[in-house]
């Protein structure tokens, strides 16, 4: 019997929601012209766009006028930081050391005084956050799922939230200035993000300005893009609670399965984590050779080991927790993942491993 | 400090230098250091884990002769 094929690899991106697929043909035709022309299509062509605004403000329970579309969310961290250290004459910033690459090459590209603040075993933030005119901090942590009590951290300072990890599938934290999201990780398109700007944020745009709809913002909109990752958005906020409890289940299989394989030690907060995403570190084995193994049976899942990223460093967020950084495997469940692939992945882990480390002689 | 053995893991990627450590532990006594010497900048991490994964002792780190880190651990059990 061949087990079921699996992609687990939400978190680097979640398949195409079919609530996306759907708003983004539809729009094709309707939403191509400049949406800043009084012309017909060009009036079309705005309404959709601040429809999908109105609904991205909805699902997240915010204004829409708080709301801008960008080409990423890396490129929603990168204006959303640099605009908030600029409308507020930052001198000073800190970030928990687990921040997502995008935020901390965002503050070596600014260049002001930055402090990384430790976090415990678990990637919660453990140390006092220093002064600093400008805190960032994640909602979640992107390899691990641990989520960081962000609303705790929140003391009237501008706080900048990267809540890629969790934009959609939990509420947003209470607390933030200005917030990041990317759709593709919610099962919108690739080239959306969401920049959020708090009404009453003094932020100021750190880039060349465009004459475009939003100001925030800057080349020509893509606006069926939008528009599906919007759909998506309302589709998984309406979905979640089931769909987070299905996959908070099934994660914690994973991780039981996993905690079981001989020196292996499953990494982040079992609880107060992610509900679809486990991280686990295998002793003696390398990444690219598991993630190998596990392509082979079928399964397609991440790790943050350094011999499978383009750098030779490890993972940042591993290290900063302390954890094993070589033989790392990251799971992330897609919304159709399968109690059938779930315990296709438990069977096939044990063995995989063992494998490998058959040929070391150990 | 003057370990007991050292391994030379100098241009050996991740996971090598863990693997060799995991091979010549038992190749000191009880309380004996091993020193693991390795360029690799996943070692500086992964030797702790290891040894807290492996109920072993980690000291600490200094440097070879020629500047490559070493990663010193005491053998426990």
């Amino acid at each position: 019997m061949t087990n079921p094929p699996a992609y687990l690899d939400s978190a680097s991106s979640e398949p195409l929601h079919p609530a996306a697929r759907e708003a983004f043909l539809a729009a094709l035709d309707q939403g191509y012209a400049d949406p800043r022309r009084l012309h017909r299509p060009g009036r079309n062509a705005r309404l959709l766009l601040d429809n999908a605004r109105a609904v991205v403000a909805e699902a997240l329970g915010v204004r829409a006028d708080e709301v801008s579309f960008t080409s990423s969310g890396t490129e929603a961290v990168h204006r959303g930081l640099l605009g908030l250290l600029r409308g507020y004459g930052a001198r000073r910033a800190a970030h928990s050391a687990v921040e997502h690459s995008s935020v901390l090459h965002a503050l070596e590209w600014w260049g002001g005084e930055t402090t990384a603040v430790p976090v415990d075993r678990a990637g919660r933030l453990a140390g006092p956050v220093p002064d600093a005119d400008v805190l960032a901090l994640q909602s979640a942590n992107h390899e691990v799922g641990t989520l960081q009590p962000v609303a705790e951290h929140a003391d009237g300072r501008p706080l900048f939230v990267d809540a890629g990890a969790s934009m959609g599938r939990l509420p947003l934290p209470d607390g933030w200035a200005v917030a990041a999201g990317s759709a593709h990780k919610w099962g919108g398109p690739a080239g959306v993000g969401v920049l959020l700007v708090r009404k009453g944020t003094r932020w100021v745009n750190p880039f060349p300005a465009d004459d475009r709809v939003d100001e925030r913002g800057s080349g020509f909109e893509n606006v069926p893009a939008a528009l599906a990752a919007a759909a998506a958005l309302q589709a998984v906020v309406g979905e979640r609670e089931e769909v987070n409890t299905r996959q908070f289940a099934m994660v914690e299989r994973i991780r039981a399965a996993a905690a079981s394989v001989p020196d292996t030690e499953v990494v982040g907060d079992p609880v107060e984590r992610l509900p679809h995403l486990v991280t686990f570190s295998c002793l003696y084995v390398s990444g690219d050779q598991i993630v190998q193994a596990l392509d082979r049976r079928g399964f397609g899942v991440a790790s943050g080991s350094a011999c499978t990223a383009s750098t030779l460093e490890p993972s940042h967020v591993l290290a900063a927790m302390g954890a094993l950084t070589h033989g790392n495997v990251r799971v992330s469940l897609t919304r159709d993942t399968t109690d059938e692939q779930v315990d296709a992945f438990c069977a096939a882990l044990p063995e995989v491993v063992g494998e490998i480390r058959e040929e070391l002689d150990l | 400090m003057s370990p007991d053995l050292e391994l030379d893991c100098r241009g050996r990627p991740c996971p090598a230098p863990i693997i060799e450590l995991g091979r010549r532990i038992g190749d000191v006594a009880v309380g004996e250091v091993v020193a693991v010497v390795a360029d690799d900048p996943a070692a500086r991490h992964d030797v702790p884990a290891w040894c807290r994964m492996r109920d072993q002792e980690y000291l600490g780190d200094d440097t070879a002769d020629d500047g490559v880190p070493r990663y010193l651990v005491r053998r426990l059990g």
